[in-house]
């Protein structure tokens, strides 16, 4: 009897409190814009963030709670989680010539001096090679123009010193450009290659 | 969920099985106190370095806490007594079409979402104990509670 009792009650206390289980707090991006999360919980509630520090916590009876936190206590509640935070990708950039994966020698070493001083700065330093072109030609043409491009950077990478093994390429053709044009539109800042380091 | 969402699918389950399935999703970029990942072939510590795979489980002890950058340039970081599922992340570097599933069990984890988000969001998702969250580019928190 007295289990019994014991047990109703912590049905009720459970029904009645609602403890909250999960949590989502949004951050505001480095740029210093936000973006936005919904929150959905299991039993359908919806719940939409877009304000920096707002938050929304699912409860034991599957509705969602919502609030604005200071930024401070945020920061301090998470600090230990927000401390090892991986440091953010940095991109750079080198311009090609016309329809060629080669000429590229002048430009490339500033870019690579800036490259190896950045490179000190990352932990397990992994570089993509990203080639992009201009809209002239077709997506394949592109597509295998881009990653040509990236290859020709690959091995001038190489030939400086850096580790085949952290360094992969991709092509991302057309998709990509510095500058949008309409299809056909010859535009020299958008034969480019990327060297993203992460 | 159409018949085009489920050939996508498909097509994105059997492209992950033949060309992407030796990449690596992610690598550990800092690691303090205990951290382990856990995979079929065993648990093993997670230094700096230590690369990240589709399906592995992420562990921090009680002071353990730990940062990794995935290969679309989303940055996790999970603090002290987490359990994290990577449950999928498939990533095409040409048209950054993938997807990320990540369920936080326990604990908390940190997301600066990359490029997937950008290029195709309704592919990334993030779930904790109760909740499940859809994100449009940014930066937060989710916190699993202990």
């Amino acid at each position: 009897m007295l289990l019994f009792v014991a047990g109703l009650a912590s049905i009720i206390y459970l029904g009645l409190t609602a403890q909250p289980t999960s949590t989502v707090v949004l951050l505001p991006d480095a740029d210093g814009g936000v973006g936005s999360v919904e929150i959905r919980s299991d039993s359908s509630a919806r719940q939409s963030l877009a304000s920096p520090y707002s938050n929304a916590s699912v409860t034991t009876r599957g509705d969602i709670v919502s609030r604005v936190d200071d930024a401070g206590q945020v920061l301090q509640r998470y600090a230990q989680t927000l401390s090892v935070r991986p440091k953010a990708p940095v991109s750079f950039m080198l311009l090609f010539e016309f329809g060629s994966a080669v000429d590229i020698a002048p430009a490339f070493k500033p870019v690579l001096n800036q490259l190896l001083a950045a490179i000190a700065d990352f932990p397990a330093p992994q570089i993509t090679v990203i080639g992009h072109t201009d809209r002239v030609g077709s997506q394949a043409d592109n597509d295998r123009l881009s990653l040509e491009r990236a290859e020709t950077v690959r091995r001038l990478l190489i030939d400086a010193g850096i580790q085949p093994a952290i360094i992969s390429i991709a092509g991302r053709g057309e998709r990509e450009p510095a500058v949008p044009t309409p299809d056909d539109v010859a535009m020299p800042e958008n034969r480019r290659v990327e060297i993203n380091l992460r | 969920m159409n018949f085009q969402h489920v050939a996508l699918s498909v097509a994105l389950v059997l492209a992950t099985q033949t060309s992407w399935a030796a990449d690596e999703a992610g690598t550990v970029k800092i690691s303090k106190g205990p951290v382990h990942v856990e995979r079929a072939s065993g648990r093993i510590d997670a230094p700096v370095g230590t690369r990240i795979f589709s399906s592995d489980r992420v562990i921090t002890g009680a002071d353990g806490a730990v940062g990794i950058t995935l290969r679309d340039n989303t940055l996790l970081s999970a603090g002290p007594n987490s359990i994290v599922d990577l449950n999928k992340f498939v990533f095409d570097s040409t048209t950054h079409a993938g997807a990320i599933d990540a369920t936080v069990k326990r604990g908390t984890l940190s997301v600066i979402s990359g490029k997937i988000s950008k290029a195709s969001p309704e592919s990334v998702r993030f779930s904790a104990p109760g909740m499940s969250l859809g994100v449009r580019g940014t930066s937060f928190v989710i916190d699993a509670g202990s």
